[in-house]
């Protein structure tokens, strides 16, 4: 677009100027809540600009956790969350690009069968079969464990589906170049399938991330010891009662420390997820 | 170096054979082009000897080793792909080194045959690039290089030049050729353009709907095609031809022109026969000695060096070649005659050519 036309320009601006103020406000507001004192917070108008006891809150959420509410310290609910997004996301890859590569590169019988059956649990997620999942987690003694946190997220239909779809397009003549060089399978699989998959890879982990990072239902109904939380069930248990028995200013920075992972990674592995998502080098 | 020896070879996908029994044998060092029209199964043959393909029945040697239940990478052959088939993420060197890394050449072994290899290929400055940084020339060649470093019993060649533009396929094919003289590998080599065939192979098979029609020397092939397929698919433009029938000692193809038959076919000969003329078999004007007839110019085709007729003879076009410039006019009249002892007649019934 290299025409040049003011008043379009202008509007198109002004849609995006606003369509950015409401994203942000709601963040900058929390981030403003977080450096404040409760009575700061619960006076009338809330002020908007940044208060003095950042420090003060931070270390109270990293260290002790909210007195009112949930005792548990951020910290460890951050740590909880990190292994149970991190083993989501690389167990998912793991064993998705496994399936894949089996699906496409090795005949056995009901090979067909076993593609759409991984397909069809596509339209069953955790929200869906969450009391039979949470009776077996619970006879296989998984309740407050991270086991019982992760392996039920474990496998991914839409990442099976998504990693069979690219080794589709890789061409067969590389398979068979390959066996003429004399690769295995496994082989193969790590010398040319998996660089050749290194950017989807990356663009999976980073929406698996978030994805294992978010989850809310689950967790909540799994764990019951405060020393198992993760941070979202944290912000929860925090919010005890009405309004005044908040502490407003300790839920909003568990709730800027719970943004930050996700973001970090996204705004890390940015260059990787975008080519990802567009690039196919082949 | 090695003799491959196909004997009895069939292969059937499910109930459908798609090679029909099939007896070759490829002499060490030989050149051999399989060429066909595209599904005949020149690359089915191709892949069964690589082992990509199991054999449905018969025996494959290579080497004399019988090869049926043998891996491909324990065959000792190497394969160069039409769509080159380049591992994209490996530079030029670790795509020629991967197969020697796998079957455990020292350091200095893989790189002393990769830079030989580079050497033959002119890849020199390129070894450090990935393979779509280079051209599809260079592409092919890298392919070409990845066969040539694991010095292997036999090349196998499927349509290698197929996705490179014209100029580009001359100069390869030369190349080609120039490796050939250089390694002279056993080299099988498919392709559906005639033109490789006639200059790269030592003998070609010419394959129709899974049978080998013919095997022979390109210029054997050519000067005495066994059958109307074979006839039709060796030569560019391919060979004119007038179906006929039996009149006396001749075959009468319309308009009152009686091809006469050599007296060593007329015993054969049935009802039905075709008669082929290749392009450059006709002599223009009244100076030939056999029979006379008239052509009607549709288009001509001026190349330079000769010229190409399309001219109607009894509701077919007919292609003539002639020599040089001096060309009739399209819409004008022309009077030929057949080069003698160049016609050749075939069987309309069976596609066999009539032998005596």
């Amino acid at each position: 677009m290299v025409e040049h036309r003011p008043v379009r320009d202008f509007v198109a601006h002004l849609i995006l100027i606003v369509g950015v103020i409401a994203v942000a406000f709601p963040l900058w507001v929390t981030f403003v809540a977080s450096t404040r004192t409760f009575e700061e917070i619960v006076s009338v108008p809330m002020p908007l600009t940044v208060g003095s006891h950042l420090q003060d809150n931070y270390e109270q959420v990293l260290t002790a956790g909210s007195e009112r509410g949930s005792k548990a310290p951020v910290g460890r609910m951050l740590v909880n969350s990190l292994i149970m997004a991190l083993s989501i996301a690389l167990g998912k890859i793991f064993i998705s690009i496994l399936s894949a590569f089996a699906i496409v590169y090795f005949r056995f019988p009901l090979r067909n069968f076993f593609f759409w059956m991984i397909f069809v649990t596509l339209m069953l997620p955790i929200e869906v079969r969450i009391i039979p999942t949470f009776k077996v987690a619970s006879d296989l003694g998984l309740l407050d464990s991270y086991a019982g946190l992760i392996l039920p997220a474990i496998a991914s239909a839409t990442a099976t589906f998504l990693f069979r779809q690219f080794f589709l397009t890789i061409p067969d003549e590389l398979a068979e170049a390959a066996r003429i060089d004399g690769a295995g399978p496994m082989r193969f699989f790590f010398d040319v399938v998996l660089p050749l998959s290194k950017t989807h890879i990356a663009a999976l982990f980073v929406i698996l991330f978030i994805y294992g990072w978010n989850q809310y239902l689950w967790p909540l109904l799994i764990t019951a010891q405060e020393s198992m939380y993760t941070v979202v069930i944290g912000i929860k248990r925090m919010i005890a009662g009405g309004d005044a028995s908040n502490e407003w200013q300790l839920i909003m920075a568990t709730a800027m420390l719970a943004l930050l992972p996700p973001a970090a990674v996204v705004m890390l592995m940015q260059k990787w997820f975008v080519k990802g998502l567009v690039e196919t080098e082949k | 170096m090695a003799e491959i020896v196909l004997q009895g070879v069939t292969k059937s996908f499910g109930k459908t054979e798609v090679i029909h029994r099939t007896d070759v044998t490829i002499g060490d060092g030989e050149f051999v082009v399989m060429v066909g029209p595209s599904g005949c199964g020149k690359s089915t043959i191709l892949r069964m000897i690589a082992g990509l393909e199991t054999t449905t029945d018969g025996e494959i040697r290579i080497g004399g080793r019988r090869v049926n239940e043998v891996e491909p990478k324990d065959r000792n052959i190497a394969m160069v792909f039409q769509n080159y088939a380049l591992y994209p993420h490996m530079s030029v060197y670790d795509n020629m080194a991967y197969g020697l890394k796998i079957r455990k050449f020292t350091k200095d072994d893989i790189d002393k045959r990769v830079q030989r290899a580079a050497g033959i290929l002119e890849l020199g400055p390129y070894l450090r690039r990935k393979p779509r940084e280079l051209s599809g020339g260079q592409r092919q060649r890298v392919a070409m290089g990845r066969a040539i470093v694991r010095e292997p019993a036999a090349f196998l060649f499927d349509e290698p030049l197929s996705n490179l533009d014209a100029k580009l396929r001359v100069q390869m094919r030369l190349e080609i050729q120039k490796l050939h003289r250089e390694l002279a590998t056993t080299s099988v080599y498919v392709t559906h353009d005639q033109v490789e065939a006639m200059t790269l192979a030592n003998r070609m098979l010419v394959i129709n709907a899974g049978t080998v029609e013919q095997i022979g020397a390109p210029l054997e092939v050519y000067d005495d095609p066994a059958s109307l397929f074979v006839a039709g698919f060796i030569g560019s433009p391919s060979m004119n031809f007038m179906p006929g029938r039996r009149a006396g000692d001749g075959v009468d193809v319309g308009e009152g022109l009686v091809v006469p038959l050599p007296p060593a076919l007329r015993a054969t000969a049935g009802e039905q026969v075709t008669v082929g003329v290749r392009p450059e078999h006709f002599v223009p004007g009244t100076g030939g000695e056999g029979p006379r007839f008239r052509l009607r110019v549709d288009t001509v085709e001026a190349l330079g060096a000769d010229s190409l007729l399309h001219a109607g003879f009894n509701g077919t076009l007919l292609v003539v070649r002639i020599e040089g410039h001096a060309t009739p006019l399209a819409g004008s009249s022309l009077e030929a005659s057949i080069l003698p002892g160049k016609a050749y007649f075939f069987d309309t019934v069976t596609g066999k050519r009539l032998a005596g």
